[in-house]
């Protein structure tokens, strides 16, 4: 392995690891005050969110309407109570044919 | 005397991690794939490119390592855009620290490798009000097994998947994430104000430069997530 390189992962190994890990060894929830734990409960939901827009929109550089499509099945789907994996593979199989027709 | 019934609650959490996990092994399926297979191109080693997959295990600063690597940017460089891309953990970590019921600090310092977006996200909308470090082992395990072994197949196949297969598994993580937020956004009128908020804000910052890639993200997430707090709060005040 080349030296340069196995130190650039090493590096990029700790940089990525500390951010995980530090909030969960150094804080106490019990001394957190509460208007900051309310906040940190809404952190999954802001996230998601922020995860799933604008990415979405980019899944094909051709046009944003693969997102659309794919998006639009997966909240259908889930609004029907799917499973999960069944969501995400309803939703790749409708991308993949709206690609296949070359919409 | 080993305490069994302690081992067997723990061996089921770490199976139902497991389950909870599957998903997102799909959703990494192609996208480590697409690494392994961009890492061989760009002349990296089998073991550079699976060793990456290991130690770093973060897709989209794996990914522009990869283009930075090509463009001949420094190591440092490359570093510490890794370490802007995944500042965003920080949150997720602070958050899940509440979720999760209390464990020795080396347990929390295994799980914690494990923290991705995704598995933050399916463990953070679990409707369990604690989850088990044992739980939270089998899901990251579990996605973290498709990242490095998807990334040595996309190395030893060198051949990119079909076109249309591609183009329709781009969109999984995406489509697990709206899986996950859907069950509480139709329960939750909060619940959609904040992924509106954050996804109407991390749209507008993607469109300014210095504000896509990492910071996007954590401060459309801090300005949603504390901004409904403070709206709440004056509402009360006002009543």
């Amino acid at each position: 392995m080349e030296t340069n390189l196995l130190w650039m992962i090493a590096g990029m190994g700790v940089v990525t690891y500390l951010p995980r890990v530090l909030p969960l060894i150094i804080l106490d929830t019990s001394i957190i005050p509460r208007k900051l734990q309310s906040i940190l409960k809404n952190v999954p939901f802001a996230i998601l969110g922020a995860l799933i827009f604008p990415g979405i929109l980019h899944i094909n550089d051709a046009s944003i309407w693969y997102g659309i499509a794919g998006a639009g099945v997966a909240v259908f789907s889930s609004l029907l109570n799917w499973n999960i994996i069944l969501v995400v593979l309803s939703s790749v199989a409708a991308v993949s044919l709206f690609s296949f027709w070359g919409l | 005397m080993i305490p069994i019934p302690a081992i067997s609650a723990a061996n089921h959490d770490f199976k139902r991690g497991i389950q909870a996990g599957l998903s997102i092994a799909i959703g990494y399926l192609p996208i480590a794939f697409t690494y392994g297979l961009l890492a061989k191109a760009g002349g990296l080693s089998l073991l550079e490119t699976v060793g990456m997959s290991v130690i770093v295990f973060a897709g989209a600063s794996q990914y522009i390592a990869l283009s930075m690597i090509a463009a001949g940017t420094g190591a440092f460089e490359i570093i510490i855009t890794a370490f802007i891309m995944n500042i965003r953990h920080l949150l997720m970590s602070a958050s899940l620290n509440e979720k999760m019921a209390e464990d020795a600090k080396w347990i929390k310092a295994i799980y914690g490798f494990l923290i991705t977006d995704e598995t933050f996200s399916v463990a953070a909308t679990r409707s369990e009000k604690k989850l088990t470090s044992s739980f939270m082992l089998g899901l990251g395990v579990t996605a973290y097994g498709s990242w490095v072994i998807n990334s040595g197949i996309g190395y030893l196949i060198g051949a990119g998947l079909p076109e249309t297969v591609q183009a329709g598994m781009a969109v999984a993580l995406y489509a697990m994430f709206i899986a996950l937020l859907v069950p509480s956004a139709k329960k939750s009128g909060k619940v959609i104000f904040l992924a509106g908020t954050a996804a109407l804000l991390n749209s507008l910052f993607s469109m300014y430069e210095p504000l896509s890639g990492g910071w996007g993200i954590i401060l459309s997430t801090i300005i949603s997530a504390a901004g409904i707090e403070f709206l709440m709060k004056e509402e009360a005040d006002g009543n």
